[in-house]
């Protein structure tokens, strides 16, 4: 296998009870890439997501990361490699018996030897990244929607992953601070040459932020391209959903549904 | 690269744990219970140990628990002398109350009473946080920061109950019996100094140490079972609080239960 390929999927499927969510799917992500991944509500990405860090496991499929294969590690080398992993829920998911710094931290307090304060001290840091200094000792149930995923993100990106996977990381934020998170995401990429699997319904984030851009349908990856080949792609459902138009092969589905 | 089939998803270290995955097909609740305490039991005696949730579970069980052993404990004594005194003076044998509470205490109300008391209370809690963690994801979320959930949520709990239930016992055995002994000299007029001899002299370590032996069990059954059920939980809400019921009533039938076949195979 090419070693500049970093996630490589085959053949993943899925179902839940009668439901067939995944079907087949491939996907490679490279080395350093900035792969985001569009598709409607209930289509399977976050599904999808969570096979790759091994929260799921699938019917049929492989799936490697960093040349690993997921579905065979043990326990002590599944947690090896989710050290490199940050990974940001859709609803964030934040530990609600702890503070907002102690969330951030979690990471870095069970897998390094840093002191409280200085757990906290990178915690800030990474709350400031994300647009929120000074909230350290609110608890989650304090925070608004927005709020919640950006502590989310923070946390995600605490021990500096290798590869982060972001579950909808702008919506329900305000334009200006989604925008904020979206140059945030594409600096991670440069500087620190992360590579990540991004997922939303935002197309102007997706076009900011992605390397290239990949559209679930139907269970598998049915195109994958650059922005611009996305953008002057020739498939409908592609074209329907980028435009987001009612009118096109998609609206049958929907409607019958 | 040629397709296989799909990975057995339980590792095959423990053969309890692969006797419980056959049994999961069939949504077999306790293939799951069975596969989850040989992991906890696994992971009680492996790295890393998380003492500050052990501590803190310890208390959740064992300290808060204890205002409502100790009204209960003190309240069956006390209707126990009542209702034995009743009894036995009708054969002239009142002086056998403290012996009768002193026995009932030990091996069986103590450690019972005090299983269904924790069971109603730390164990609908348990399932109900570990219920809300699953279905907002703070499980997954523990595990994508390399944390394992059975150890860092699950063993704490084990533990807990595993030891605060017969601390709680003692406490309930000791309450019990002043209960009696203060209805029976005071309302009912016996003797103190006899009741006393009649206590000690009739009660064995034996009848203690088995009542320990239970609740042990007891808190171990109450910790797995109400920890499944949280872990198990799906459908937001709903399916927590239907978790946190199943939680209680199978904890309360599971100690009713085993607490015969315990008895019976202990004071044969
Ligand atoms: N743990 C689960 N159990 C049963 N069904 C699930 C589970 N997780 C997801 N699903 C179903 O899989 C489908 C895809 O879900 P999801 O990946 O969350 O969609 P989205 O693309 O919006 O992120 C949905 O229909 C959902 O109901
Ligand atoms: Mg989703």
């Amino acid at each position: 296998m090419n070693s500049d390929i970093m996630i490589h999927i085959e053949g993943l499927s899925k179902s839940f009870g009668r439901k067939q969510v995944l079907d087949g799917l491939e996907l490679d992500v490279m080395r350093g890439e900035s792969m985001v991944v569009i598709g409607g509500s209930g289509t399977g990405k976050s599904v999808l997501i969570k096979h790759i860090i091994g929260l799921l496991k699938p019917d049929s499929g492989r799936i490697y990361v960093d040349g690993h294969d997921v579905l065979s590690l043990g326990e002590h080398d599944l947690g090896e490699l989710r050290k490199k992993f940050g990974m940001l829920f859709q609803n964030a998911a934040l530990f609600d018996s702890f503070s907002v710094w102690e969330n951030v931290g979690f990471g870095l307090k069970q897998h390094t030897r840093l002191s409280s304060a200085e757990v906290r001290k990178v915690a800030s840091e990474k709350l400031r990244m994300v647009g929120l200094a000074g909230i350290e000792d609110l608890m989650p149930s304090e925070l608004s929607g927005g709020m919640r995923k950006r502590v989310g993100l923070a946390r995600a990106i605490a021990m500096e992953p290798e590869v982060i996977f972001y579950d909808e990381p702008t919506t329900g934020l305000d334009p200006i601070m989604a925008d904020v998170i979206n140059e945030l995401i594409v600096d991670l990429r440069k500087k620190l040459k992360v590579t990540s699997i991004s997922i939303t319904h935002d197309m102007a984030s997706a076009y900011k932020i992605a390397d290239r851009i990949a559209m679930l349908y139907k269970g598998r990856i049915i195109e994958v391209g650059t922005v611009d080949e996305i953008r002057n792609t020739s498939n409908e459902i592609v074209r329907q959903f980028i435009t987001g138009s009612a009118v096109g092969p998609i609206t049958m589905e929907v409607t019958r549904a | 690269m040629t397709s296989r089939e799909p990975r057995k998803t339980v590792t095959l270290l423990c053969p309890v744990e692969y006797l419980g995955s056959l049994l999961i097909p069939s949504f077999s609740v306790v293939g799951g219970m069975i596969m989850m305490l040989c992991f906890t039991l696994r992971y009680i005696f492996t790295p890393p140990f998380y003492l500050r949730n052990i501590f803190k579970q310890m208390v959740e069980i064992g300290v808060n628990s204890m205002p409502v052993v100790l009204i209960t404990a003190s309240f069956t004594g006390a209707v126990l002398a009542l209702q034995s005194h009743t009894a036995f003076k009708r054969f002239d044998a009142e002086t056998l109350v403290g012996t009768v509470v002193a026995l009932s205490m030990t091996r069986e109300l103590g450690p019972v009473l005090t299983g269904l008391i924790v069971a109603g209370r730390a164990g609908a809690a348990m399932a109900a946080e570990l219920g809300t963690m699953r279905v907002t994801e703070q499980i997954d979320a523990l595990e994508t920061l390399a944390t394992n959930p059975v150890r860092y949520l699950v063993v704490p709990r084990f533990i807990g109950g595993m030891l605060m239930l017969p601390a709680l016992t003692v406490l309930s055995d000791g309450i019990g019996i002043m209960g009696g002994f203060i209805v029976s000299t005071r309302v009912l007029g016996a003797n103190p100094t006899t009741y006393m001899t009649r206590t000690w002299d009739f009660l064995e370590m034996e009848d203690i140490f088995h009542g320990l032996l239970k609740s042990f069990f007891f808190g171990a059954a109450i910790a797995l079972i109400s920890s499944y059920e949280g872990f198990a939980s799906e459908g937001g809400a709903e399916g927590v609080g239907k978790a946190t019921t199943r939680a209680v009533v199978l904890s309360s039938m599971a100690i009713l239960i085993s607490d015969y076949f315990l008895s019976a195979w202990l004071f044969k």
